[in-house]
């Protein structure tokens, strides 16, 4: 066990390394940063800011000595400067993180309490219309497109029938601005929830002790909830990872069409407008969340399941 | 059956002659559907130059924002309508097809190959580079895919060779893992035993021996990988990081009709629903060879 995580967390760091060199070479090789500082295009820079900002970001140097600055000042905690407004990105990051958290922990509880007991329901009710509606709705958020999705719930809700706001995230906690975007980053892991809820929920329920547990007079609700449902829930954990990619991608997705005010929305800015700083660090961020989670995910899942045995 | 108290019944139920449950179960046995829009898909694409009633490019201003035929004011010159600068909806989606189908064959295509190669080589050679092999892909899982492909296809600027190399890249990972296990069983089979012996060297033993063991399960993933391609190849196409404009490809095709919703809801809605019968068929699909090939894999 110990030896597992152990090397896990080496992958772990391992990958984190491997993503901040592919991330940095891409925001470096985007387009040729000197050319972005030219007075009269770009960021239309005065030739003493920009032989500030060469020297700033060492872009006179070779690609992995600027690496190694930056990952320097990236371990020291300086995030950097927006090329656009020249300002720091450390604030503007602070100001971005919270609607995207908002927006992504919104999703992720109406998922599990969509998802799951629709799973469970599905699996019980095998071959009744609930299953069929069930599987439908699944394999339908398994395939429309995320952005798709939210144009037409903004062209149905917004647009024809004028119930909720079509972007933005409101001022304080207006609930109305958060059904939309919430939906539609959430359909897409709640498919993955049924079907793998499902599926394992029907694992369980053909398994031998379920079969004794009935014969033993337990009852239906009991045999469910109690002994599969617990064997059953660490299928969806096996799965959060994926679910965590579902809802990055999910999350570009969804604010991109929602002018959400969020992390996802910089980083598609950024990428249109070669602000390669700002795009090193975002996804970064990303990537440093998805590493995380999936450690612990894989950590979690060895300590909940004793049958699993690590070399 | 399975026995239990609660499935008897809806076992019962099931074995009912008629209704509904005979439907879906003689649709779920055979993939006619999915297998059908498919075959219309692959033709349309295929003959696309002589089936289109307008050129993909060809934008005539007066039919800009022309409803579809169904409407009063449409006509039947433009059967989907027309887009924001008066190109034909429906030709653009045949086009749009020919363009999302060709990219992501020959994304799944490469990415298989050199996925299987490598899960073939890993397994069977084992050592130090079986290690290595396993930890690019332990890394390479561990990247949120979506956003490091929004940075690299802005560098490579964006572009059909662009795309399917992305696509590739996004595919290979997912084929060693699966297939590494496989070959880790059969390389000490007695027939791959005997091989050895009689002097095959590594690479036949791979191709001919290790590899028609190992084909189901290639298949069966390529299959369930296929509409995932489809899906980031349009959503990279929205994000306008994907195949460049005019081109016409099923995600940008969304983008251009995004700000004209209100009076022109056409150009964006069919795309998407061009998007999700394809992927939906490739799903279906995906699911009908893995409960035929491979049932193991159910968990994908």
């Amino acid at each position: 066990m110990r030896r597992f995580i152990v090397r896990r967390l080496f992958t772990s760091v391992l990958a984190l390394l491997g993503a901040t060199i592919i991330i940095f070479s891409a925001s470096r090789l985007l387009a040729d940063p000197v050319s972005l500082f030219t007075p009269n295009e770009g960021y239309g820079m005065t030739k003493e800011e920009y032989k500030r900002v060469v020297a700033q970001l060492h872009l006179d140097r070779s690609v992995p000595i600027q690496y190694g600055y930056w990952l320097a000042d990236l371990v020291r905690g300086d995030l950097g400067r927006d090329l656009s407004d020249r300002n720091l990105i450390g604030p503007k990051l602070a100001k971005r993180i919270m609607p995207t958290l908002k927006l992504a922990l919104a999703g992720w509880i109406l998922a599990t309490v969509v998802g799951v007991p629709l799973g469970v329901l599905s699996a019980m009710r095998r071959g009744s219309v609930l299953d069929y509606v069930g599987r439908t709705f699944a394999v339908l958020g398994q395939t429309l497109p995320v952005f798709w999705v939210a144009i037409i719930a903004v062209l149905i809700f917004s647009v024809q029938l004028k119930w909720l706001p079509s972007a933005t995230m409101g001022e304080g906690f207006a609930v109305r601005n958060y059904v939309l975007p919430t939906i539609a980053l959430a359909w897409f892991p709640v498919a993955g929830y049924v079907r793998i809820v499902r599926s394992s929920m029907l694992d369980v329920l053909d398994s031998e002790y379920i079969k004794l547990a009935r014969a033993k007079g337990v009852s239906n609700a009991t045999v469910i909830w109690k002994h599969a449902f617990k064997n059953a829930a660490l299928a969806p954990l096996t799965f959060a990872g994926l679910l965590l990619g579902g809802f990055i991608a999910g999350s570009v997705a969804v604010e991109t069409v929602f002018a959400w005010p969020g992390l996802a929305r910089y980083a598609v800015e950024a990428v249109q407008t070669n602000n390669f700083t700002v795009i090193a660090v975002v996804t970064l961020i990303f990537t440093g969340v998805y590493i995380v989670a999936n450690f612990v995910i894989d950590i979690l899942y060895a300590f909940l399941d004793p049958r699993i045995h690590y070399s | 059956m399975e026995g239990t108290v609660a499935t008897s019944t809806a076992a019962q139920k099931a074995a009912r002659p008629g209704g509904f449950r005979n439907l879906v179960q003689a649709a779920s046995r055979w993939p006619l559907i999915p297998g059908g829009v498919l075959t219309v898909l692959f033709v349309v694409a295929i003959f696309t130059p002589w089936l289109a009633p307008h050129p993909p490019l060809k934008a005539t201003i007066g039919d800009r924002f022309a409803p579809p035929m169904w409407y009063a004011e449409g006509d039947s010159n433009h059967i989907l309508g027309g887009d924001t600068v008066g190109r034909d909806v429906l030709s653009r989606l045949m086009y749009g097809a020919r363009v999302s189908l060709l990219v992501a064959a020959i994304a799944l295509v490469t990415g298989t190959i050199v996925g299987t190669s490598l899960g073939l080589v890993a397994g069977y050679f084992g050592g130090l580079i079986d290690e290595v092999i396993m930890r690019v892909v332990d890394v390479w899982f561990g990247l949120p895919f979506v956003l490091v492909a929004l940075v690299i296809a802005v560098i490579l600027r964006p572009s059909m060779t662009t795309m399917m190399a992305l696509l590739a890249l996004f595919t290979w990972a997912g084929f060693v893992r699966n297939v590494r296990a496989e070959v880790l069983s059969l390389r000490t089979r007695d027939y791959v035993t005997i091989a050895k012996v009689e002097g095959a060297s590594a690479t036949r033993i791979m191709l001919v021996h290790i590899l028609p063991g190992v084909i189901n399960i290639v298949l069966v993933l390529a299959s369930l990988r296929a509409g995932q391609l489809i899906l980031t190849e349009a959503f990279l196409s929205f994000l306008g990081a994907g195949i460049p404009p005019p081109t016409a490809t099923w995600g940008s095709m969304i983008a251009d009709g995004r700000s004209y919703l209100t009076n022109a809801w056409w150009v964006s809605v069919f795309p998407g629903v061009a998007i999700g019968m394809t992927v939906m068929s490739l799903n279906f699909l995906g699911d009908w060879l893995r409960d035929k090939f491979d049932p193991r894999l159910r968990q994908l």
